[in-house]
């Protein structure tokens, strides 16, 4: 059985006027059922106001369903008493670090979410440091959060995630507000605890770069799932993916100009590696034979 | 009414324990209707910098000139500036408060002090240059979406009808039809109204495509400045400072070092993949 699952679910905001009065709905998730099973590194992508932010709120219980289910490892998102093994389970990170870091000290941050989980002091510390290890940010453990960039305090805010010892971690976005060099950490870092520590990821994004290493996309549009498969299924779909407000990774849209122009290669090639196999200037690529980016 | 910006240095808490250089010995100019892209990984210099540039921080040494003039002088009036040189700050939207869209798109000209009349056709001016549909004006800002409540929030500081627009980040969270949109409208406002434009950017992509001129901060000083393709040429360069080149460099870099004779200085997918068709047909004559 997936590690999470979506059946049928609707999400209705409700909109009130000025004295607090129901005026009327607006449906931001229409009828979603999706299936992730454990250790999948999972791309949602979709415009915005395509309904991925409240998808996500949704599979750790920040939000509950207008209509339909969500089971998070077995647990459905309803039962109020799973609340907090739910939230444990799927950890969360958000757009913004500054948002999510609190403590004054980095190893104090990490340590926050097993402290309130009731961890017995000694195991904190052993979680806080296996975290910051995982995330290559254990030199930095006496620091400031203040005195970190951008794409530190995001890897302090996933460690501060991993010391819950979640089975799953949601990230909305989490590149948003990174550098260049920001981006690449928090990605490499996502990609080895998928690897690694086999943490099912659902990575929400607007950067189809990021996207390419998932084993699955989701292309979400006016709350539905528009387009899915994998990475090289999906970004094959160029027009489509420019019709639903989106684009496809640099190189398989040079490539897309190539096959436009005549030159004889395949759809959907995905890194650089790819073109220059197509192009016959190096001996093809095992990724394109397994279908999986590694 | 060009700004220059003549050997600025900036220090955080000057004199305390905790003392900063972040900015050191800038010299530069800002000449009119100049579409410039403005880059440095966090904490580089870039946010104060450019708060440099509205008189909302003042240089610990060096001046910054506008029109010839010291702003920092005796007696200058910073408020013509401050409607002259707009500030757009990151995630802008969370700046909206009024009651309807045009209102707070108001609230700039207003202060200004101009008629009710002139507040009005200004603010309408500018909500149509960013796009925003008329059936959202009436609305209360905070029932847009992400990337409608940032149109508004940078129709507010076109309504100051500034010469010089300095935009913080201002596709962050977008997605890319949003993005082009508003990277689309900037380029417009610098085309057909002759304005300055300083995009502040992470995206190399975003920079390549638009601007001009690229300034590459690192450390609080200015560490290139060229066109596009004179910075890019220089990727190597950037990339210990955490920048990057845009992607079509890597592409045809690699295409390149396996044989393909391709110019690596391919900015944007569409000279990149006329590049890689020249080469070929180099190749097989």
């Amino acid at each position: 059985m997936g590690i999470i699952q979506t059946l049928n679910l609707i999400h209705d905001y409700i909109t009130r006027d000025e004295e607090g009065n129901e005026v009327g709905t607006v449906r931001a998730l229409d009828d979603v059922s999706l299936d992730v099973e454990p250790g999948q590194f999972i791309a949602v992508l979709g415009h915005n106001g395509s309904g991925k932010s409240t998808l996500a709120k949704h599979l750790n219980a920040l939000l509950y369903p207008s209509g339909g289910t969500v089971i998070v490892d077995g647990m459905n998102t309803q039962d109020d008493d799973k609340l907090w093994n739910i939230r444990q389970e799927a950890g969360m990170i958000f757009q913004n670090p500054d948002n999510q870091i609190i403590g004054q000290v980095v190893e104090e941050d990490v340590g926050f979410g097993p402290e309130n989980m009731g961890v017995p002091t000694k195991e904190i510390w052993e979680r806080v440091e296996e975290s910051l290890k995982t995330v290559g940010m254990w030199e930095y453990r006496k620091k400031s959060p203040n005195h970190l960039s951008g794409g530190q305090k995001q890897r302090v805010s996933i460690a501060g995630v991993i010391a819950m010892h979640p089975k799953c971690i949601i990230m909305d976005e989490p590149t948003a507000m990174l550098d260049p060099s920001g981006r690449r950490e928090v990605i490499r870092a996502a990609r080895a605890l998928n690897d690694v520590e086999k943490i099912t990821i659902i990575l929400i994004t607007h950067h189809m770069e990021e996207a390419i290493y998932a084993d699955h996309v989701f292309v979400m549009d006016e709350g539905k799932i528009a387009l899915q498969g994998t990475p090289r299924e999906v970004f094959s779909e160029v027009e489509k993916m420019q019709a639903l407000h989106l684009d496809v990774p640099a190189v398989t849209m040079v490539a897309h100009e190539l096959r436009k122009a005549g030159v004889d290669i395949p759809a959907g090639i995905l890194t650089k590696e790819e073109l220059g196999a197509a192009l016959e200037l190096v001996p093809s690529v095992a990724s394109m034979q397994s279908g999986k980016i590694s | 009414m060009a700004l220059f910006v003549d050997d600025i240095t900036y220090v955080y808490e000057k004199g305390t324990a905790m003392s900063v250089n972040a900015l050191n010995h800038i010299t530069v100019e800002i000449p009119d209707g100049q579409f410039i892209g403005l880059v440095g990984h966090t904490g580089s210099g870039k946010s104060t910098f450019v708060q440099m540039l509205n008189g909302l921080l003042a240089p610990t040494t060096g001046r910054i000139l506008w029109n010839g003039q010291d702003i920092h002088e005796d007696g200058f009036d910073k408020k013509p500036l401050r409607a002259a040189v707009g500030l757009v700050f990151q995630y802008p939207e969370h700046q909206l408060f009024e009651a309807d869209v045009l209102s707070d798109v108001k609230f700039g000209p207003r202060n200004l002090g101009l008629s009710e009349e002139e507040c009005e056709k200004r603010a309408e001016e500018a909500l149509l240059a960013t796009g925003l549909p008329k059936e959202f004006w009436k609305a209360s800002p905070f029932d847009l979406s992400g990337g409608q409540q940032r149109r508004a929030a940078i129709a507010g500081v076109l309504a100051m009808h500034p010469e010089v627009l300095i935009l913080d980040e201002p596709t962050a969270g977008l997605d890319p039809k949003g993005r082009d949109e508003i990277l689309d409208m900037v380029r417009d406002m610098k085309n057909h109204r002759k304005m300055t434009i300083l995009l502040v950017s992470h995206s190399m992509d975003d920079v390549a495509n638009y601007a001009d001129r690229i300034l590459v901060m690192n450390a609080g000083a200015i560490m290139m400045d060229g066109t596009p393709r004179e910075v890019f040429e220089r990727y190597r360069e950037l990339e210990p400072i955490g920048l990057s080149a845009p992607q079509t460099v890597y592409i045809l870099e690699y295409l390149k070092e396996h044989g393909l004779p391709v110019a690596t200085d391919r900015l944007t997918v569409d000279e990149a993949a006329a590049e890689i068709l020249r080469a070929r047909k180099q190749r097989n004559v």
